[in-house]
């Protein structure tokens, strides 16, 4: 075999390989969007029902929680970035980052400093290559969250929201996550989470016009408020972290899919520039031999005369 | 027909269980509650403690629920848990030994979950 003829052997070969891993990293992600997209659906009842607990004591009630009271003047804000611990997702991770700086920039324009929470190793290293300050992140639930993750993630976000803002506390919270509109489209959104307007949760809930009735609080609107929006704050970042998952393994499986393709290609013109190959080495054979029996016929009937 | 009140008992990663009832009680922050079709409109607080639903076939469903709300409106009962579990579905061997485990530990909270779990398994 010709030395051109074998590199191109192998060359197929490892595409063939690489192939067939990408194919299967496909398969898995798209199994995996479908758990996601379905653990968003089991987590939906938890959440409506929380929303409009919500609304029937902020609209029932006119009692003052930090939690919802706008500041002022705000001066701080957090940032929360859900980003995934392992790429190979396209443009998923850079466009969630994209996002946050956005965001960064504009909360800073407006003269506000911002703290910076991220989830995922890969927000992380950007932010850390960067030097940028970073002050708190998670990893390693970001492929599969579930709602004690969730809880972890608000339990300091609570507590620096509760904080009087001269001591280190923040005014607002915003979110950035990665939206599973659809198996084709996900896109990075950022929302205010924290304060919560009350008017727009109310606006979210009773669009459908029902009217909500007068609650009794037991033991009391306060308490209840007191342990409704931790939660109902834990279930959105719940809600943020499972579309993400989604997100991120719609992504895996697009990217995925086009490595598959891509290889293919790279295959098939492959193959068409080995087939040239071994046909020109099999010209280059032929007429060799032609030639070497020419030359040997002209040498014979030479002495022969 | 005795008057019957809707329930719906979720967990924050799932739905537990739903369906017709007669007679709901579970436990608040001020104490256990009862609630029966045609209450007055109710938002509380739960403890970590059993709920016993009585359904209208009459039949008794018990759940250990873990921190979370009762909301009561229009004959429709939700009653949202971080964590619900249904009496059969708990492990009896696993809450015993996160019992024990927790009581060396000196760990309060879990303590008082293993607790709930085993009373509302033993009830069944």
């Amino acid at each position: 075999m010709g030395a051109q003829l074998r590199v191109y052997k192998r060359r197929i070969k490892s595409v063939t390989a690489t192939k067939k891993i990408t194919k299967a990293m496909e398969m898995i992600a798209a199994s995996r969007v479908v758990k996601a997209q379905r653990k968003v659906a089991a987590s939906t009842p938890y959440a409506t029902e929380l929303t409009r607990a919500v609304t029937a004591v902020g609209t029932g009630s006119n009692t003052q929680h930090p939690l919802t009271t706008e500041a002022e003047a705000p001066t701080r804000s957090a940032v929360l970035l859900l980003s995934s611990d392992r790429g190979l997702a396209g443009a998923f991770n850079s466009n969630a980052i994209k996002a946050a700086e956005k965001l960064t920039a504009r909360l800073e324009a407006e003269g506000k400093e911002v703290d910076t929470y991220i989830v995922g190793r890969r927000g992380l290293a950007h932010y850390n290559f960067r030097e940028r300050k970073v002050s708190e992140s998670w990893s390693g639930f970001t492929d599969e969250p579930t709602y004690a993750d969730a809880k972890k993630v608000a339990v300091p976000l609570i507590e620096a929201i509760e904080k009087e803002t001269a001591d280190g506390g923040v005014d607002e919270l915003h979110i950035v996550y990665t939206e599973f509109v659809s198996m084709m489209t996900q896109t990075a959104v950022d929302s205010r989470l924290l304060p919560l307007s009350l008017e727009e949760v109310a606006e979210e809930s009773t669009s459908k016009g029902e009217i909500l009735p007068l609650y009794d609080f037991e033991p009391s609107a306060e308490d209840v408020l007191d342990a409704l929006l931790p939660r109902y704050v834990e279930s959105r970042i719940y809600n943020a972290l499972l579309q993400s998952a989604a997100s991120k393994h719609a992504a895996t499986r697009r990217a995925m899919k086009s490595a598959t393709d891509n290889a293919g290609d790279l295959i098939t013109s492959l193959s068409r520039s080995a087939n040239a190959a071994r046909q020109a080495e099999i010209t280059q054979e032929i007429s060799e031999i032609v030639g070497g029996t020419a030359a040997l016929a002209d040498a014979t009937a030479g002495s022969d005369r | 027909m005795a008057a019957e009140l809707h329930v719906e008992l979720v967990a924050a990663d799932r739905s537990v269980w739903s369906g017709e009832a007669t007679l709901v009680v579970a436990r608040t922050t001020s104490g256990d509650i009862g609630v029966m079709p045609g209450h007055q409109p109710l938002l509380g607080v739960l403890e970590s403690g059993p709920v016993t639903i009585r359904t209208s076939d009459g039949g008794t469903v018990v759940a250990a629920v873990h921190g979370g709300f009762i909301s009561f409106a229009d004959n429709k009962l939700s009653l949202l848990a971080e964590i619900a579990e249904l009496s059969d579905e708990i492990d009896v061997q696993r809450a015993e030994r996160e019992l024990e485990r927790a009581k060396t530990e000196g760990d309060a909270s879990a303590e008082r979950r293993a607790d709930v779990r085993l009373r509302a398994a033993s009830t069944h």
